[in-house]
């Protein structure tokens, strides 16, 4: 497999929330999300009631995706944050430890100077945390949900 | 890279549809979509031209039921199928579980399909991926139109290492589901057996 899987454990996952609840509040955010590389969704701080968080997160990883292929053609390593300014809601984007993608959403209730410093804060932290993460996947004694699924519960999924 | 969440009891998966231009994968997607429970599926987001050519990708997120308490969520894309938006099929690739080769059964296809699974071959390889052990099905996909390949020219060209492969209608919906419970099949099968490694 080209890249390991990524699991994230409840404490791993409390802590990230932690960390997105407090940029919420920090740089008085509307909405902040962490999201994988690949378009998952792993955590939602703020206003997220009437936003579509799934197709958000694919949407962003979409973009760093493309931008990331932008900078290889340019020869840069990464293009790690990323700006996109609206009438009246930006957002803010951010490569986390080159794995995972920190995305502010936010209004004119506060400014790009504090997303950003709040941002660089958080950023820190994550990078922290997704070391964890990833360093705990690539340990073979760590049990996968996988272990004990048996055939047949495959095959129950399908049955119509 | 499959993606499981202990949290919210979760595994989410990744699934390419590729093919090439004008085979049927956003028809795949919609159909899909339109048959699907509401409660079961988010939105559909397309990235289009305004000729209604994939751009980037097709996205539809998929729940398909629980396993041994977790929530099986299927993130379905396509890819771009003209020859010149190569760099974004690369980057739709960054990820992926099992891929959906579909086909397009007409005989003045059959080139197109030869070089798109060519592509498929290269742009897996070069993010460390092979297809031969990747989970993978192909669809011949508008077996209604005149002019098509028989299957078996079909299989004999493009499935070179006998995975499961299925005839298909997409506009009709012939053939997507299955196609899709064998590729999810295949992907959650492959799941197990690296945890067992």
């Amino acid at each position: 497999m080209a890249s390991p899987q990524m699991v994230m454990y409840e404490e791993e996952f409390a802590q990230v929330q932690a960390v997105t609840d407090r940029l919420v509040q920090d740089a008085n955010a509307r909405v902040v999300f962490v999201v994988d590389k690949n378009g998952q969704l792993i955590s939602a701080s703020g206003d997220t009631g009437d936003l579509d968080t799934t197709s958000l997160a694919s949407l962003a990883a979409g973009n760093i995706a493309a931008t990331g292929g932008i900078a290889q053609l340019l020869r840069e390593q990464e293009f790690a944050t990323q700006y996109h300014e609206g009438v009246r809601q930006n957002v803010h984007i951010q490569v986390v430890s080159g794995r995972v993608i920190l995305v502010v959403i936010f209004d004119n209730r506060t400014s790009l100077g504090l997303v950003r410093l709040r941002v660089k804060r958080a950023n820190e932290q994550l990078t922290r945390i997704f070391e964890m993460v990833m360093a705990k996947a690539q340990d073979p004694f760590q049990n996968s949900p996988f272990a004990e699924i048996t055939d047949d519960d495959i095959d129950n999924l399908f049955n119509d | 890279m499959s993606f499981i969440n202990y949290l919210s009891r979760e595994i989410n998966c990744k699934i390419v549809y590729y093919g090439p231009g004008l085979c049927g994968k956003t028809t795949n997607l919609q159909y899909i979509y339109n048959r699907t429970n509401p409660d079961a599926k988010g939105k559909m987001i397309s990235l289009a031209t305004e000729t209604e050519r994939t751009l980037f990708f097709d996205f539809l997120p998929l729940e398909i039921g629980e396993i041994r308490g977790f929530k099986t969520r299927f993130h379905l894309y396509t890819v771009p199928g003209q020859v010149f938006y190569d760099a974004s099929r690369k980057l739709i690739l960054k990820g992926v579980d099992g891929v959906v080769f579909v086909a397009d059964s007409q005989m003045l296809r059959a080139e197109a399909n030869i070089e798109s699974m060519d592509n498929l071959r290269t742009n897996l390889a070069e993010q460390g991926y092979n297809l031969d052990t990747l989970p993978y099905v192909i669809q011949y996909n508008k077996r209604d139109m005149p002019n098509i390949s028989p299957v078996a020219e079909l299989r004999h060209l493009l499935n070179t290492g006998d995975v499961p492969d299925f005839n298909a209608v997409a506009t009709t919906g012939e053939g997507v589901f299955e196609t899709l419970k064998s590729v999810a099949k295949l992907v959650l099968t492959e799941l197990k057996r690296g945890a067992a490694r």
